[in-house]
């Protein structure tokens, strides 16, 4: 709308940048950013204390070698397939005349649902044969071209479809438009949901453990089980964070300066969809045989196990999995708001180089791995904070610094739609600051709350990684008692674990659907 | 009714100064009018008489109460000045009515008084369950000031409150705008980059440019007797011609002799006359002629000529002349324009 926009900007252009931000909110923003680099001084003061001596060594030899192998490759080869079928999906059901659009759409994005380790565990217990490399491959893409699919999804939507006619009139025809027209423009979308499925790769433990495919992660989480967080784990963790750090690196380098925009003020119309013709029948059957792959295969395994576990309903320690579930879940959930809260407000309020810094801090923290989260808390834990090793806060703290994003990219833009105009308004009117920010400013951040929390809170229900290994003893999961039944090979048992947790997860997924294809909308 | 008095005020952002040494009255329950062009500081000024800005010095008080001076600072919520920005700022997650009431005390929350200011703004009181965004621009606009009237605040502030509407509309809103000020008699500061509005508004206009108030008076004083030949040609459009003391009261310029009607010249020797497009008369020369006619150009409702002057330093003056006497000229013509009314003498640049 474009009385929002001109409320946004009160203050003239290069005079300044409005008053200062309040000391409190700078001094507890700084606190919270110092916070979440806890898992990354874990890595550094690993490389400090156990010593270069100790780690060389423990770093370079054969059994690393084969994981650095193994977990390059799954990025080399995983990345450009979750690309292909991201871009793709996003592509066919936003601009072409293939049938059904709106259920291709929708299914596209269903694998979300279903935890990768969930997915894995229906392709492992209907092919009981499918390990290594290739299994991980297929299942990872599988379980994450979704996040290339829903930012291409967004990007595509904000196309403005005059570019493309344009073209057009300029002689090129459907695939020259898509390669020189559309793809450019996707650019960002594509590195952004590239270096999340990245990240997702590195990250993933559950997935792999299943199927016996060894990475860092797996490699991490077999290491502590047997010598806790020793040197041997520590140099691992160092190994992957560094590969995460320079994936980050890399994204942004490739990013660069560029920006991609709608020039102009015109309205945006809907795009004449490209027509599929004789290649209909192709591409309606390879959408099909994706959505039997990604979603029927592991929904088909839930059912099948389900059908055949008489008493699996019965187990006594459900409704307590459930329970301590949802109160984990949304302890992380309002803490991860609670504390985006002033980074966003910074952010979006007082940008500079101050809140630049804390916001790139916050990205930077989250995009380690869950295991050496769970690795530096344990550290720090047992270290300095006896008290706190193996507690709820433990494992709340460890939700906020694996989902903080998720928390943050809502509420910072929440905010900036919340214009201090409006603060000002209140203000003229008689109410104190903050009265006006309760009254004013804080109604209109609901919906990005709602959304930031949710986002978080089911994140946080299908973690396990960070789970196994903080909670306290006697704390069970969804995802926990899933992963103890299913890796006892007690199927029947796990697959009420497994249809909360995609029950769970559906609500999130619908809702960043509904996000990306309004974001498009703009 | 409350005196709103500005003595000496300035504000910079960073090292940019924005507003210099600006002093300005506006009697009690008159309106006035502050004019310039983008990025002049007029916005600024509104902002630091609502209180969102501190001045760097200087002081604003209302009555003999003083708002700000150094050391000293009202919040804007303690001030009892209402305000209505550009867009109108209407909280979108509120209804019309409780916008209206926002700023009424729980206490004193009357519904005849809510309908009594959305009657005194123009607004069909059907209209008060709606949400802002089910609203056109000008119903906005009137809302926003239901708002700010509400209250009953002893000065409102306007900062351009229709810049953002249409044409037609615009005419309409202004309209109703004024009518609700006059009958509620507050004390009124409306900023704008628009000259007709600026001189139509009130008994006030004062014109800032480069962040320093340089005129201020009656609009039609103002109008009248420009401190300087840019603030002429900024109020609305204005022939400058070079120009010569000639005698008493007189200057000589491309048009021959012209009454000076006021003198800012100093005495110096060379001089520029102000006139207005008003004021001149044209006929086709009957014998003697001062000026040609260059180019014809029709324009729907009027055709505007550009005349050439005769003499030894021509000066090309574009004048409007209604539709059907376009015809009766045409380029080549040899025209005698007249002067009435006299112009203003400047010094030369």
């Amino acid at each position: 709308m474009a009385a929002t926009d001109s409320l946004q900007t009160p203050r003239r252009a290069g005079a300044g940048s409005g008053p200062p931000p309040p000391v409190t909110l700078v001094a507890v923003a700084v606190a919270l950013a110092v916070v979440m680099l806890v898992p990354l001084g874990y890595v550094v003061s690993v490389v400090v204390d156990v010593g270069w001596g100790t780690l060389e060594p423990l770093i370079f030899r054969p059994r690393v070698g084969e994981l650095l192998v193994n977990t390059v490759l799954l990025v080399v080869l995983g990345v450009p397939a979750t690309v292909l079928l991201g871009v793709g999906g996003a592509w066919l059901v936003e601009r072409t005349t293939l049938p059904a659009r709106r259920f291709w759409a929708v299914v596209l994005v269903a694998p979300l649902a279903i935890p990768a380790f969930v997915s894995s565990y229906g392709w492992a217990s209907a092919i009981p044969s499918i390990h290594g490399l290739s299994g991980g491959l297929l299942v990872a893409v599988l379980a994450y071209y979704p996040l290339v699919y829903l930012p291409a999804m967004a990007a595509i939507r904000g196309l403005d479809p005059a570019l493309e006619e344009s073209a057009r009139s300029l002689g090129l025809g459907s695939w020259a438009v898509f390669g020189r027209v559309v793809l450019p423009q996707l650019r960002l979308a594509i590195l952004g949901g590239g270096l999340i499925v990245a990240l997702h790769l590195l990250a993933e433990y559950g997935a792999f453990a299943f199927i016996r495919f060894d990475t860092f992660t797996t490699a991490i989480v077999v290491q502590y089980q047997s010598t806790f967080a020793g040197p041997a784990a520590g140099a691992l963790g160092v190994v992957l964070s560094a590969l995460c750090l320079t994936l980050l690196v890399a994204e942004a380098a490739a990013r660069g300066r560029a920006r991609y925009a709608r020039v102009g003020s015109g309205a945006v119309r809907a795009a004449v969809p490209q027509r599929l013709g004789v290649l209909t029948v192709p591409v309606l059957s390879a959408l099909a045989a994706l959505g039997v792959a990604a979603v029927a295969v592991p929904l088909a395994s839930v059912v099948r196990w389900l059908s055949r576990g008489g008493g699996a309903w019965s187990q006594p320690e459900l409704p307590q999995a459930l329970t301590q579930t949802v109160l984990l879940a949304a302890g992380g959930a309002l803490a991860a708001v609670l504390v985006a809260l002033p980074l966003a407000w910074l952010t979006a309020r007082h940008p500079g180089p101050l809140a630049r810094l804390l916001e790139g801090t916050s990205y930077v923290a989250a995009s380690l791995p869950a295991i050496i989260v769970a690795l530096a808390l344990v550290t720090v834990t047992l270290r300095v904070l006896p008290g706190l090793y193996q507690t709820a806060f433990t494992v709340v703290l460890a939700y906020v610094m694996i989902f903080l994003p998720r928390a943050l990219v809502p509420l910072r833009s929440g905010i900036a739609q919340a214009p201090v105009a409006l603060e000002e308004m209140a203000r003229s009117l008689g109410h104190p600051p903050l009265v006006a920010r309760l009254r004013v400013t804080l109604p209109l951040l609901v919906p990005s709350i709602a959304a930031g929390a949710a986002l978080v809170g089911l994140g946080a229900a299908n973690e396990l990684t960070a789970t196994l290994l903080l909670a306290p003893t006697g704390t069970r999961t969804l995802a926990t008692q899933f992963w103890s039944q299913a890796s006892a090979i007690d199927y029947p048992a796990a697959v009420p674990y497994a249809l909360l947790l995609i029950l769970l997860s559906v609500p999130a997924v619908a809702l960043m659907f509904l996000q990306s294809r309004k974001w498009g909308a703009r | 009714m409350t005196t709103l008095s500005l003595t000496g005020v300035a504000k910079s952002f960073g090292r940019v100064p924005v507003l210099r040494d600006v002093s300005l009255t506006v009697p009690a329950g008159t309106r006035t009018a502050v004019v310039g062009a983008s990025g002049s500081g007029k916005s600024t000024l509104l902002r630091l008489i609502a209180g969102f800005e501190r001045p760097d010095d200087g002081s604003i008080a209302l009555d003999e109460t003083t708002l700000t001076a150094p050391g000293r600072f009202v919040a804007a919520h303690r001030r009892g000045i209402g305000y209505v920005a550009q867009d109108g700022a209407l909280f979108p997650h509120l209804t019309v009515e409780q916008n209206v009431r926002f700023g009424l005390p729980r206490r004193h929350r009357d519904p005849a008084r809510i309908r009594e200011v959305m009657e005194l703004a123009s607004l069909d009181p059907a209209l008060a369950g709606r949400y802002p965004h089910q609203l056109s621009g000008g119903q906005q606009q009137r809302v926003a000031l239901a708002r700010a009237l509400a209250p009953r605040p002893e000065v409102i502030l306007l900062d351009e409150p229709f810049s953002a509407l249409d044409t037609g509309l615009r005419e309409q809103t202004r309209q109703a705008v004024v009518d609700a000020l006059e009958a509620s008699g507050v004390t009124t500061v409306l900023v704008t980059h628009d000259h007709d509005e600026a001189l139509s508004f009130g008994g006030q206009i004062a014109v800032i440019a480069e962040g320093r108030l340089v005129q201020s008076g009656a609009p039609s004083a103002v109008f009248d007797n420009p401190v300087s030949t840019e603030i002429a040609a900024f109020l609305g459009a204005a022939i400058v011609l070079p120009a010569r003391a000639a005698g008493p009261g007189g200057a000589d310029c491309a048009l021959g002799r012209v009454a000076v009607r006021h003198d800012r010249s100093n005495g110096s020797a060379g001089a520029r006359l102000l006139i207005r497009p008003a004021q001149l008369g044209l006929s086709p020369a009957n014998g003697t002629h001062n000026a040609v006619v260059e180019d014809v150009r029709p324009r729907g409702s009027h055709a505007e000529l550009l005349l050439r002057t005769a003499g030894a330093a021509p000066v090309l003056i574009p004048l409007r002349v209604p539709a059907h006497e376009g015809p009766a000229y045409r380029a080549g013509m040899q025209v005698s324009v007249s002067v009435s009314g006299g112009g203003v003498l400047y010094p030369a640049d």
